[in-house]
């Protein structure tokens, strides 16, 4: 039996998507495919696997991440899905603990790539925002409150990320 | 470039070298490194790929040429790898031999109290 949900996925939580998608599995919901604001799943035995998200520096059909997903597959790490560069990870529970990083320089790398996304866009958003809002007869203004609103969204996952990174840094002035 | 010839490697990139001296594919380095560390260090694969990589580049390590049919690149380590590790190991040994000795001096100074 398969089961469609819709929901918003903020890219900022990503470790609570992730969180999610385990609790979903201890209640024997598998995540099979994701889309945009989509999740299918396909029932099966509670609790049996543990899932990883990762945004990656390519498209996840480019050689680069082709190679890099390869590699996890043979340590018994799947692929379930991608949307745009975000790759759901999953792996068996009994095969163990389930961690894609397992220093704080490779965390804070994955933060700072999604830094990299929101940083410009959220500019950009917010720029075209202000513009429009200020000179109403340019374009329509309700767009430009809608970048605004985009803008603003990017600027407070930014700031939940980068709280996230400077808690690590913190730790990595002591340990590695 | 800044030279790091005197600096430390990761915990990640030594484990990995010292797996390396005979071939070995990604999944096996973790395997020997958690069985080396007696399950205290288990490298996680998307940092163990960014490692070997790192070190690919770095020439310490090579990929060996596996034949078609198997899937797992095989990895193995070069005498600059070597070389790195042989140095790596000499500034270990220098951090406990600093360390006992310290706490060594501290113990001795609180018998004579």
């Amino acid at each position: 039996m398969k089961k469609t949900i819709y929901k918003l996925y903020w890219a900022w939580q990503f470790d609570k998507e992730e969180k999610w998608l385990n609790e979903c599995s201890a209640k024997g919901l598998h995540l099979c495919d994701v889309g945009l604001l989509r999740y299918t799943f396909e029932e099966g035995l509670p609790g049996a696997y543990s899932h990883k998200l990762e945004l990656l520096n390519n498209w996840p059909s480019h050689p680069e991440s082709v190679a890099y997903i390869r590699f996890l597959e043979d340590t018994g790490v799947e692929m379930v899905g991608s949307y745009a560069r975000w790759v759901y990870f999953r792996k068996k529970s009994d095969l163990g603990k389930f961690d894609l990083f397992s220093d704080l320089d490779s965390r804070i790398n994955h933060l700072n790539r999604i830094l990299v996304l929101f940083v410009p866009l959220m500019f950009l958003e917010l720029l075209i925002g202000i513009i429009n809002v200020i000179f109403p007869r340019t374009l329509n203004q309700s767009i430009g409150s809608l970048n605004l609103l985009i803008g603003l969204l990017l600027a407070y996952g930014t700031y939940e990320i980068l709280k996230k990174r400077n808690q690590l840094k913190k730790e990595r002035m002591i340990y590695e | 470039m800044q030279d790091f010839t005197n600096s430390a490697l990761t915990e990640a990139v030594y484990y990995i070298l010292l797996s390396l001296k005979n071939p070995l594919h990604g999944y096996g380095i973790m395997q020997h490194v958690e069985k080396i560390s007696k399950g205290r260090v288990r490298l996680a694969a998307g940092t163990l790929y960014g490692a070997i990589n790192s070190l690919l580049e770095k020439n310490w390590v090579k990929a060996l040429n596996n034949s078609e049919d198997s899937r797992k690149k095989d990895y193995q380590i070069t005498d600059l790898g070597l070389n790195a590790l042989h140095k790596e190991i000499e500034r270990l040994q220098e951090l406990v031999e600093n360390g006992l000795n310290l706490l060594q001096e501290n113990n001795d100074e609180k018998d004579n109290l």
